[in-house]
C-alpha cells in the first residue's frame, strides 16, 4: 500500500490503546432530567476488567491474618508510603489520596467482600456476568445498566460530540440505544462521499448503514481540543483523558446522563506491587479518573454517583510470584456528590483459615446486585420489581441496599 | 465449469485476503472452480512455513535481546559513574514492560524510536549513541515478513489459518521485550508448521514457547515444594494453566475445576526459558527447571499424572488436545471465524466429529470446512477484521510494503493492533466487535486517506471488477460510476458491502 497511504498515519498521529479504555452513554436524556424540581441525577459506571485486588486496594488492616497473607505486597498502617486510615480497621491504597479525601468529605463510600453471583474464576465468564446483570454467564446480548434505561422515560437525544466507541462495554449493550465516544485521531472522511456511502449502505447493507450513520452524525460535533488524544502518557494518562472527555459530555446541558466505562488491565498474576509498583499505578489512574469527574462535572457532581466494580477478586494469599491469582470477594466503591459516604460498607467474614472462601479466596458476604439495586433505586427511581425481574433478572432475594444515596 | 462468481468472492473474502489486482486474475481463476481455488492452496507442500533470510530463530533472537538488554544496562551503569553524564532512559522498546502502557506501545508500533529522557533531568550532553534497539528491529521486520506473505498469498487461505489460530494461542507484545521480540517468531514456530498439521503438536509447541511462557507468567512459577520452592520467596502461578484449559483446549465450560487448573499448574511447573547466561539450557530456549518442578504425582480431570518430569506435563497436555469438549470448542471457534457468528449446528458436528475422528487434524478440519455446503451458502454476513481489511486494501491495490510502518497505525487505529489483543482470549471475533458506529466511521476515514494517494492510472470501475467481477451489485456499481472523483471512486469501493463482507 506503500504509495496510498496518508502521512497523515504517521507517527505522529496517536490513538488511544482503544481496548483499554472506553466510554459509552445512553443516547436520551432522561425524562426526568427536564422535570421543574433541581434534581438532576449522573450515573457513571466503571468496569475494571482483569479482576481487582480488592484487598489490596482497600486493605483490612485490622484482621490479623491480612498482613501474612498479603506477604511482600501487603500495606501497612505506619511508615513510608502507609496506607490512608478510612477507619479503624480499613486503610486504602496510598495510590488514591483523591478518594480517600472524598470518603473523608462523606462523598465516597467502599463496599467490601462484595461479589457477582459469579463463583468461578474466568474473566470473560466473570465479566459478562458483572455486566450482563444475569445470575450466570452465557447471556451477552444486553447488560443491566441498558435495561436498567429502558425503564426510565425517554427524553430528548442527547447531542454532544459522542460517537459509538469502538466497542460498548456489555453493561451498556442492549435495545436502549447508546451513544459513545473514544479519543481517536483521523482527518475524516468528506462528507460528500459519507453520503454516497450512506446510500448504497441503505440499499444493499442496512446494518451497515446504521452503524455508519449514527458513527457520523454524532461525531460531526467537535468535542474541543482538550479532548484530542496526547502524545506520551501512559495507562494512567489514558484512564485520566477518558475520564476528562466523558465528564466533559456528560457535564453538558443536552450531554448524557448514564454512562458506562472499562479500563483493562487489573489482572495482577505477577509482580503486583504493594504501595508501589504496577497495581499502585493503575489504581493511580482510577484515582485521577475519579478526580476528572468531581472537576469535570462540577455543580452536576453534587447529583452524580460513580459505581466502580470488577468481574471479582484475586486470591487472599499472595502466589509464588508476588502476585495474586483469580478469586472471588473484592470491592465495589462508590464516589459522588450524591453519596451517603464517609463508610466501608461489609459484613466482613474475616481472612483466618476457615473462613476464606474455597480455602483461598476474600468469601463474599454481599451480592454486588443489592449494590446496584440500591443504587438504582434510591438514585434513578427505578422500580424494585424492575430491578428483580427486568434489570437483575431473578434477583427477587436480593433486596436493595438502603441508604447508599445521600 | 460453468462460471461461479458469488463462489468466487466467497472462496477470495470468506476463505482469503480477497483478490490482488494488478494482472492476477483471481476473480476469473476463482470462477472456474471456487472450492478447487481455496484447496489448492492447502495442496502445496509446507505452505504455512515462512522462512525468509534475516529472519531468525526464537534462540537467537532471545540471545540478541539479552546481550541487547546487558548493554543497556551498562551503559546506564556507566553513565551513572561518570561524573557530568545524567542517566539517560533506554529506548522504548527496552522500557516497555506493561501491557497497559498505550503511550510506549505506540512508540514501537509507529517506530517513534525519540529518547525519551527524565521529565526533570537536565538535558543529556549531546551525541550520546543508543545501541541499536534490536527489539523494535526484529518486531518491525517479523510484521513486514507477515503482510508481505499475506499480501502477495494466492487467495490467502493459508494466511488466513495462520492468522485464526495465532489468534486462538495469542500472545501479546505489549507484555515486554521478549514478547515485542519473539511475537514473530513465535507464530513462525509455534502456529505455522502446524496449521496443516495436529493440534496437538501445536498445542505443545505453543505451551513450550519461551513467548508463551513469559506472556502467561509461568517462567516465574515454582512448584512450592520443588527445590527451589523450598529455599525460595517464589512459588506457584497458574495463569497459563488455567488459559491452557479455558481458551487453548477444553473452553470455559468445558468441564474443569479449580483443583484441576491448580493441578495443572503443579504439572506445568519447572517449563520456562534458559536466561543469558544459559545456567538451565541454551540461552533463550525453552527449558525444563527439574529444580522448580513440584515433585510428584497430580489428579487432572479425574487421571493421575505420575512425576515424570517435563513428560507429564506433555502427557496432560496430550490428553487436553483429545478430550471431546476441546473438539467442539475448537469446531464452534473455527466455524465462527469463517463462516457466521451464529453457525448452523450440522456444520458444527460435522467439523467435531472430524477433529476427534482424526485425532485433531487441523488440515483435515479444513478440508471438512470447505467441503461443507454450508461454508459456501451461509450469507456473506460477517464483516472483514481490521487486518483482513487492511491487508485486502494493500492485495488490490498491488502494493508490497516495504514498511509496516502504516500496517501498525491502521491497526492501532481500527482497535486491532498487530500481535497485541487486550488480553490471552485474543482479538474478538464477530460483527458485535467490529460493524460497530466508531468502527465503520474510522473505517471510512481510513479508505478515504488512503485513496488520496490513488495514482491516475488506476481506473476504480475495473477495480470493482477486479474484487468482485460479475457477483458486484448494479447499486455498488453505480455507486462507483457516479462518483466525483477517483479517489472517492475508490473510498467508496474499499468501504463497499462486496469489499467489507465476508
Amino acid at each position: 500500500m506503500d504509495c496510498c497511504e496518508s502521512r497523515m498515519l504517521g507517527p505522529t498521529r496517536r490513538s488511544l490503546l482503544l481496548s483499554g479504555a472506553a466510554f459509552a452513554a445512553w443516547a436520551y436524556l432522561p425524562k426526568f432530567a427536564r422535570a421543574a424540581d433541581a434534581r438532576d441525577p449522573r450515573l457513571v459506571v466503571v468496569i475494571l476488567r482483569g479482576a481487582l485486588d480488592g484487598l489490596a486496594t482497600v486493605a483490612p488492616l485490622g484482621d490479623p491474618d491480612y498482613a501474612g497473607l498479603h506477604g511482600s505486597i501487603a500495606l501497612a498502617k505506619d511508615g513510608p508510603n502507609a496506607a490512608i486510615a478510612l477507619d479503624s480497621f480499613f486503610g486504602m491504597h496510598p495510590a488514591m489520596p483523591e478518594f480517600a479525601r472524598m470518603y473523608r468529605d462523606k462523598k465516597a463510600a467502599v463496599v467490601h467482600a462484595v461479589a457477582t453471583s459469579y463463583r468461578e474464576r474466568s474473566h470473560f465468564d466473570g465479566q459478562d456476568v458483572l455486566e450482563s446483570g444475569y445470575a450466570g454467564p452465557g447471556r451477552v446480548q444486553s447488560g443491566w445498566l441498558n435495561r436498567a434505561i429502558e425503564s426510565l422515560p425517554r427524553g430528548e437525544r442527547v447531542s454532544s460530540g459522542l460517537a459509538i466507541g469502538p466497542t460498548t462495554p456489555l453493561v451498556l449493550r442492549g435495545a436502549a440505544p447508546t451513544v459513545g465516544w473514544a479519543p481517536v485521531n483521523l482527518p475524516n472522511a468528506a462528507d460528500d462521499t459519507a453520503m454516497r456511502l450512506m446510500q448504497l449502505y441503505q440499499d444493499r447493507d442496512p446494518a451497515l448503514a446504521t452503524a455508519l450513520s449514527q458513527g457520523l452524525k454524532l461525531d460531526k460535533i467537535a468535542v474541543g481540543d482538550e479532548m484530542k488524544p496526547k502524545g506520551g502518557g501512559n495507562a494512567v494518562a489514558a484512564m485520566r483523558q477518558v475520564a476528562r472527555g466523558a465528564a466533559k459530555l456528560m457535564a453538558a446541558d443536552d450531554g448524557p446522563r448514564i454512562a458506562a466505562l472499562a479500563f483493562d488491565g487489573w489482572d495482577t498474576h505477577a509482580q503486583e506491587g504493594g504501595p508501589v509498583g504496577r497495581l499502585a499505578q493503575l489504581l493511580g489512574g482510577l484515582d485521577g479518573a475519579l478526580a476528572e469527574f468531581e472537576s469535570g462535572l462540577g455543580a452536576h457532581w453534587k447529583d452524580t454517583i460513580v459505581v466502580v466494580a470488577t468481574e471479582f477478586g484475586r486470591t487472599a494469599k499472595i502466589n509464588g510470584t508476588a502476585g495474586t491469582d483469580h478469586g472471588t470477594g473484592t470491592i465495589a466503591l462508590l464516589a459522588g456528590g450524591a453519596v451517603e459516604g464517609g463508610r466501608v460498607i461489609a459484613d466482613w467474614p474475616g481472612l483466618a483459615n476457615g473462613k476464606l472462601y474455597e480455602a483461598r479466596d476474600l468469601a463474599p458476604t454481599t451480592d454486588l446486585r443489592a449494590i446496584l439495586k440500591g443504587v438504582l433505586h434510591d438514585h434513578l427511581g427505578i422500580s424494585e420489581r424492575a430491578l428483580a425481574e427486568r434489570v437483575f433478572p431473578d434477583s427477587g432475594m436480593v433486596k436493595p441496599a438502603k441508604g447508599l444515596v445521600g | 465449469m460453468a462460471r461461479d462468481p458469488q463462489g468466487a468472492l466467497i472462496a477470495l473474502n470468506r476463505f482469503g485476503f480477497g483478490a490482488r489486482g494488478g494482472a492476477s486474475g483471481d476473480i476469473v481463476n476463482a470462477a472456474s472452480d471456487p472450492r478447487g481455488f481455496v484447496k489448492a492452496e492447502l495442496a502445496r507442500p509446507n505452505a504455512a512455513l515462512l522462512e525468509l533470510p534475516g529472519l531468525q530463530s526464537t534462540t537467537e533472537l532471545g540471545q540478541a535481546m539479552f546481550a541487547y538488554q546487558l548493554e543497556v544496562k551498562m551503559a546506564r551503569e556507566a553513565a551513572l559513574k561518570t561524573p557530568g553524564l545524567v542517566p539517560v532512559e533506554a529506548p522504548p522498546a527496552a522500557m516497555d514492560k506493561k501491557p497497559e502502557a498505550p503511550a510506549n506501545m505506540n512508540n514501537a508500533m509507529t517506530g517513534n524510536t525519540t529518547m525519551t529522557v527524565q521529565p526533570d533531568a537536565p538535558k543529556p550532553p549531546p551525541a550520546v549513541a543508543l545501541p541499536p534497539n534490536v527489539v523494535q528491529k526484529t518486531y518491525r521486520a517479523e510484521a513486514l515478513a507477515r503482510i508481505q506473505r499475506a499480501t502477495i498469498a494466492e487467495g490467502g487461505f493459508v494466511e488466513r489459518l495462520v492468522v485464526f489460530w495465532s489468534n486462538h494461542f495469542c500472545i501479546s507484545a505489549g507484555k515486554g521485550d521478549p514478547a515485542r521480540m519473539w511475537a514473530g517468531s513465535f507464530e513462525r514456530e509455534a502456529i505455522r508448521p502446524y496449521v496443516l498439521g495436529k493440534f496437538a503438536d501445536m498445542l505443545k509447541a505453543v505451551e513450550q514457547h519461551p513467548a508463551m511462557l513469559f506472556f502467561l507468567d509461568n517462567q516465574q512459577s515454582i512448584g512450592p515444594n520443588s527445590k527451589a520452592g523450598e529455599r525460595g520467596k517464589r512459588g506457584l502461578n497458574e495463569n497459563l494453566a488455567r488459559e491452557i484449559m479455558e481458551l487453548h483446549t477444553l473452553g470455559v465450560g468445558g468441564g474443569y475445576t479449580q483443583a484441576d487448573v491448580t493441578s495443572l499448574a503443579r504439572i506445568i511447573t519447572g517449563w520456562t526459558f534458559a536466561g543469558r547466561e544459559g545456567k538451565i539450557g541454551t540461552p533463550g530456549s525453552f527449558a525444563f527447571n527439574a529444580n522448580a518442578h513440584e515433585p510428584g504425582p497430580q489428579q487432572l480431570l479425574g487421571k493421575t499424572y505420575d512425576d515424570t518430569g517435563v513428560t507429564q506435563g506433555e502427557a496432560a497436555l496430550a490428553d487436553l488436545a483429545r478430550h471431546p469438549s476441546t473438539a467442539k470448542f475448537i469446531a464452534r471457534k473455527f466455524a465462527q471465524h469463517f463462516v457466521a457468528d451464529a453457525p448452523p449446528p450440522a456444520l458444527l458436528a460435522r467439523l467435531e466429529g472430524v477433529f476427534r475422528k482424526t485425532d485433531g487434524d487441523l488440515k483435515a478440519l479444513a478440508l471438512a470446512l470447505l467441503d461443507s455446503n454450508e461454508a459456501w451458502q451461509m450469507p456473506m454476513a460477517k464483516l472483514r477484521t481490521p487486518y483482513e481489511y487492511l491487508i485486502s486494501t494493500g492485495r488490490l491495490l498491488a502494493r508490497i510494503p516495504e514498511d509496516p510502518g502504516r500496517y501498525f497505525a491502521g491497526l492501532q487505529t481500527l482497535g486491532q493492533p498487530l500481535w497485541t489483543p487486550p488480553g490471552p482470549n485474543g482479538f474478538p471475533d464477530g460483527n458485535a466487535a467490529w460493524a460497530v458506529p466508531e468502527g465503520m466511521k474510522l473505517r471510512l476515514d481510513l479508505a478515504a486517506q488512503i485513496s488520496t494517494r490513488l495514482p491516475d492510472s488506476i481506473d476504480p470501475r475495473e477495480m470493482l471488477d477486479v474484487v468482485a467481477g460479475e457477483a458486484a451489485s448494479s447499486e455498488t456499481r453505480q455507486t462507483i460510476a457516479r462518483a466525483e472523483t477517483r479517489q472517492q471512486a475508490l473510498t467508496l469501493l474499499l468501504m463497499s458491502p462486496e469489499f467489507q463482507r465476508r
